[in-house]
């Protein structure tokens, strides 16, 4: 039965679900709610099967390769190896976009009248596919096709809400930064077909002896470029904390939790897989990528009172820390180390599947909490957990995951990382070692600074009084949202609890990838359904956790509110304010919150503060009218990066413009000297 | 330091001692409603104080500082001084209650959980004191909230004051038992 | 046997926490030349808090009221999970779960100290959570150290296996300790970072996200932050001066490991009492170099351990 299941036949299944879905939608424009039903039912149905699909794969443990030729040229097919990582990738895409189409379901109507839904279905659905197609294509060209397409359906659904200017500038930004890195994709593997005469994933692999290391390293770093930009490592992030936010909410969820991951999954196939044998500072590289985006990443979201771009910024800090465990295990296979480099691909593959989880929970919470309050700064909220519980509580379990606090999936995943970092510092040494020592810190640190900017986000939005009127007239959110968010926190203290028989799972993924087929396991789950790391290196339990701390809460409830002085009587008053009545100006700000930490960072995060004052007679400027201030962190990649970069772009673009003067005598002369010189190559 | 440290070691406490002869000496003035007994029983091992300045000429204060010094050491009794009136068993009000301040001891006054003693300290806090039926004061702290127990003086040492507290407590002791 | 091991486990640290806390109290009454409260001091105030009723802001939510209770299950469990009598094998004690444990407690401190809008109380939490963040890279790289040094990061297995053995360990054990001390006095709020027993609101940051609560909850505050303290004061005695650690049952090995525990716990003490009656406060934008000097010690400690 599952032998069935696991076929190329259900693979197609899935995708011609999700194209139903898209032309469905467009079929049915005119008519928004049918639109928003078929395309979010179908993009359901679509995503249960491919997590079933997964599954089966999984259970039966084979890898599927098909390929059609239908085009007469020899180096162009349509490969597709759905080997287990590929289906671990396909599980992930599925789960998520399951829980956001559900999430979708109540959200897209407060689109109704304003823009089409039919359109909104139609790119969702495509957006979709794509991304699954991305994840199992085994051919260059084919893969190129895939991305191409990806990334043209995201930029649609990131400019959607069309009227908004400051959504289409935001889009431009991800559609050029996103082509650049095509760009460089592209490069990379036409070099590649130059020295192995293929574009087939499976014939690289093969023939990569026959390309030499020096192109193999200008590979290495044109893929990091292209995937990179992608997946928004620091400095080429720019384009994310624009785009997420400017998408509606259940897309924002799938690109932040999936789409940027597919830019890891390529790293992961191509680094691991196809690329091997690999030098040692490939490793290195992605290790020091991983360390500055993470830290970076979350110093960026702790300065940030946008929610949604907050959210982004924290996005690029799990995307470096997901590069750290890659970065460990290219590095721990290199040195010759397997075992280790096992370990770093399970914790790469968790967090992977873990921010998946919590991102998009987070993101489908702050679209609820926007939808009501109409802006996404955070300066005006306050008080949403009276008005909205259940986000909150959604949101709180979200804040809790991503703070890797046990015991849900973030610590579990972030464990094993450290553990292989840890490792690293045990036995290597040198300079790797001192990367090794760095990559912890780094990781240590950011754990603290994302628990920060968690309390200050949670508190700013949900806790104390409002601090403007909107959010009196805040209601919760419907049931399709709370289905969607409620299973997405529900999954994420399931994989936390059950994450020793995760890492089991993971494991065999990691097996399946060439390198690793006979390598022993450093990481082992035996007793109390923990993890091991090594022979007696480290433990944890997570069922003996979760079970502690829930048994010691319920006998401390028991004893101090049942036993000692049962007749407690509690009175409700004011605030107290040392005398004084309270009003909501007097509530801590978001970026007030996060003031010592910027003032910490200054040099990193340049602040500067503005202040515009008004007068009630602007002659004698002796009494204030109003006063404000901003506290401004500099964008230093546009600064020092991007616009002096774009600067000589078009400054040598101008240049060249002096060539085509529109003479035709000058025009001719050009013919005539490239006739000379092709002659002179030829001969 | 280290010499510092020898000083500290070498000196013996000159921390004045409670001696009984002297406490019944003095009159407590028990102004206000009574208190249920299992208050008394309770403060008798742990009492938080949290002072209220409602405008007073600091005379008091000064006394009242002078209690948490190695003279006469409050802390040894059990006895606490905090920072919120949520934390706080007694609330002890200095000053003639100036009209600005009225509002901020009543709120004071609410915030602090049952049970709860008010202490009225100084002549001031009485009946307005020196400033009694001036245009800018209230008249008392009882005339802005309910007042159990008052000590007299203006200001009151902090022997007496001392004293004053010791005796409340075993006012309080006594009417239970 | 194994029932009454864990119940000593359980019970150990929330029993004898306040002790810790009127010992600090009653060596600076003698530093300050005073008589002061009694070591026993502590009990009674929890005793007294217990019974008495409640005052709630009218603005605070079901975080405020769970809070507590959250915080101190967290310190009971940590208390759990720490070697105390370390011939005994607990599935517990690993280095990142304690800290990050006690990182969740940090967290739903730093939310109630939010949830009331309590002026000090946002500002307390701000503060709070800046050396909290701040203090884990030397956290976990102080006990990352003793963890290589022994092979293990489980904590009963560093602290049964023998650290003197080395004797080049001892110089990294050293800077290690010197670390931790200060991510010791950070995180259970002592001076040079916090002062517990000041008045003004503006210069608390633990006792500033607490100023609302009262009753059972502050009872359960106080004692958590008690707790925390000697769950601090344990890791460091027994992970980093693990003199007279016992590896057999017997009563006469308990009695003697006892003795020499609780005369370290008073030694520990002793320094922060010390400390805190010489020297004052930091300025709080001197805290972060403080919390990067410890995180350097314990790279060089890493370092010298591996070498």
């Amino acid at each position: 039965m599952l032998e069935l299941i696991a076929s190329p036949i259900n693979f197609f299944l899935v995708l011609s679900l999700f194209m139903l879905g898209a032309i469905g939608s467009l079929w049915y424009r005119k008519n928004d709610s049918i639109a928003n039903y078929w395309s979010n039912f179908f993009a359901i149905a679509g995503s249960v099967w491919g997590i079933i699909f997964a599954i089966a794969l999984f259970v039966v443990g084979r890898d599927l390769s098909f390929s059609f030729h239908l085009f007469p040229v020899s180096f162009f097919s349509l490969a597709f190896n759905i080997d287990l990582l590929a289906g671990f990738f396909i599980f992930t895409i599925s789960l998520i976009t399951l829980f956001c189409s559900l999430y979708g379901l109540g959200y897209v109507k407060h689109f109704y009248k304003k823009y089409n839904i039919g359109s909104l279905g139609f790119f969702y659905n495509l957006f979709i596919a794509s991304l699954l197609l991305v994840v199992t294509a085994a051919d260059g060209i084919f893969f190129i096709i895939a991305w191409e397409i990806m990334s043209i359906s995201s930029f649609l659904l990131v400019i959607y809400e069309h009227r908004n200017t400051k959504t289409i500038q935001a889009g431009f930004l991800y559609l050029v930064m996103t082509f650049v890195g095509t760009t460089f994709i592209t490069l990379a593997f036409l070099l590649l077909y130059k020295y192995t005469g293929s574009f087939n994933f499976g014939l690289l692999k093969s023939h990569i002896a026959s390309v030499p290391l020096f192109i193999k390293n200008i590979v290495f770093i044109l893929f990091v470029i292209g995937f990179g930009a992608k997946s928004g490592i620091i400095p080429l992030h720019i384009w994310l904390p624009e785009a997420h936010p400017a998408a509606p909410s259940h897309v924002s969820g799938v690109m932040s939790g999936v789409m940027i991951k597919t830019g890891v999954y390529m790293m992961l196939r191509l680094f691991l897989d196809i690329l091997q044998p690999i030098p040692l500072w490939w490793g290195i590289v992605i290790l020091l990528i991983g360390l500055i985006s993470s830290l970076l990443g979350v110093l960026y979201a702790i300065a940030e009172h946008d929610i949604k771009r907050l959210l982004a910024y924290h996005s690029i800090e799990n995307i470096g820390i997901i590069l750290l465990g890659l970065g460990s295990a290219l590095t721990f296979y290199a040195l010759g180390m397997p075992a280790l480099g096992l370990l770093g691909l399970i914790a790469a593959l968790f967090h992977t599947l873990n921010h998946a989880v919590f991102k998009s929970l987070l993101f489908l919470s702050a679209g609820s909490v926007i939808n009501q309050m109409h802006t996404r700064n955070m300066e005006e909220y306050g008080g949403l957990i009276r008005y909205m519980p259940q986000t909150a509580l959604f949101f709180l379990v979200g804040s809790k995951a991503i703070s890797a606090l046990p015991p849900l999936n973030g610590f579990f995943s972030e464990w094993l990382t450290f553990q292989g970092l840890f490792q690293g510092i045990a036995q290597l040494h040198g300079f790797t070692q001192w990367v090794f020592i760095l990559a912890a810190g780094s990781l240590a640190f950011t754990g603290g600074l994302a628990l920060a900017c968690f309390v200050k986000a949670f508190g700013t939005i949900f806790l104390a009084r409002p601090r403007s009127q909107e959010v009196f007239h805040a209601k919760e959110s419907d049931l399709p949202m709370h289905v969607g968010m409620g299973m997405l926190a529900l999954t994420s203290i399931l994989l936390g609890v059950f994450s020793g028989s995760v890492t089991r799972v993971l494991e065999k993924v990691g097996r399946d990838i060439g390198i690793f087929h006979d390598t022993l396991s450093f990481v082992s789950t035996s007793s109390y359904r923990g993890i091991h790391a090594g022979t007696d290196f480290s433990f944890v339990s997570a069922p003996l956790i979760f079970m502690l701390l829930t048994g010691i809460i319920l006998v401390v409830i028991f004893v101090v509110y049942f036993l000692i002085n049962k007749n407690q009587k509690i009175r409700q008053s004011e605030t107290w304010n040392c005398g004084t009545s309270l009003n909501q100006r007097m509530e801590i700000t978001a970026t007030g919150f996060a003031r010592s930490i910027i003032v910490i960072f200054r040099r990193v995060l340049k602040p500067s503060i503005q202040q515009r004052i008004e007068y009630h007679d602007a002659d004698s400027r002796y009494l204030l009218k109003s006063e404000s201030i901003t506290m401004v962190m500099s964008d230093v990649y546009n600064k020092y990066f991007y616009q002096p970069l774009s600067a000589t772009v078009v400054w040598a673009s101008s240049q060249l413009k002096k060539t085509q003067g529109g003479n035709i005598n000058v025009y001719i002369s050009y013919i005539f000297i490239a006739l000379i010189v092709a002659l002179f190559l030829v001969l | 330091m280290l010499r510092l440290f020898l000083k500290i070691a070498k000196t013996s406490p000159m921390t004045l001692p409670v001696e009984d002869k002297e406490l019944t000496q003095v009159n407590v003035a028990v102004v206000g409603k009574k208190i249920e007994s299992k208050i008394r029983r309770l403060f008798h091992g742990s009492l938080a104080i949290r002072h209220i300045d409602a405008g007073s000429d600091n005379a008091c204060e000064q006394e009242l500082v002078a209690l948490s010094n190695s003279f006469y050491d409050i802390e040894r009794f059990g006895i606490h001084f905090v920072a919120s009136p949520r934390h706080a068993d007694m609330l002890l009000v200095t000053g003639p209650v100036t009209r600005n301040m009225a509002e901020a001891v009543k709120q004071a006054y609410e915030a602090t959980p049952d049970p709860k003693i008010v202490v009225a300290v100084g002549d001031d806090a009485l009946d307005g004191g020196i400033f009694k039926d001036s245009y800018a004061v209230v008249g008392g702290v009882s005339a802005v909230i309910p007042v159990h127990y008052h000590i007299p003086g203006d200001p009151p040492t902090p022997k007496i004051i001392l004293y004053h507290l010791l005796k409340i407590l075993e006012d309080m002791d006594n009417k239970v038992s | 046997m194994t029932i009454l091991l864990w119940t000593i486990q359980l019970l150990f640290v929330p029993t004898v926490s306040p002790l810790c806390f009127g010992v600090i109290k009653k060596i600076k009454a003698h530093m300050q030349n005073r008589i002061g409260a009694s070591i026993f001091q502590p009990y009674q105030d929890i005793w007294k808090l217990l019974h008495k009723d409640e005052v709630i802001s009218k603005d605070a939510s079901w975080i405020f009221r769970y809070a507590p209770v959250i915080v101190f299950s967290v310190t009971v469990a940590v208390g759990a999970s720490i070697p105390i009598l370390s011939f005994f094998h607990n599935p517990f004690g690993d280095v990142l779960v304690i800290v990050y444990m006690l990182s969740l407690g940090t967290f739903f401190l730093a939310l109630a100290g939010m949830d009331t809008g309590n002026v000090f109380g946002d500002l307390g939490s701000s503060r709070e959570m800046t050396i909290a963040a701040l203090a884990e890279g030397g956290f976990i790289f102080s006990l990352l150290t003793v963890g290589i040094i022994s092979n293990s990061t489980n904590l009963f297995a560093i602290a049964s296996g023998d650290i003197f053995a080395h004797s080049q360990s001892i110089v990294s054990l050293l800077l290690a300790f010197g670390g931790f001390f200060i991510v010791l006095l950070a995180e259970t709020s002592r001076f040079p970072f916090d002062n517990p027993a000041t008045h003004l609101e503006l210069t608390m940051i633990h006792e500033a996200m607490i100023l609302e609560y009262s009753g059972k909850k502050l009872a359960l505050m106080e004692w958590a932050a008690s707790n925390k303290l000697l769950i601090f004061i344990t890791l460091a005695i027994n992970l980093f001066l693990p003199f007279g650690i016992v590896q057999s049952a017997s009563l006469l090995a308990l009695g003697v490991h006892s003795a020499i525990f609780f005369a370290q716990v008073f030694v520990f003490c002793l320094v922060i009492a010390v400390l805190e009656s010489t020297m004052a406060k930091f300025r709080f934008f001197r805290l972060p170099d403080l919390l990067v000097v410890s995180f350097i010690l314990n790279v060089i400690a890493i370092i010298l351990s591996i070498h």
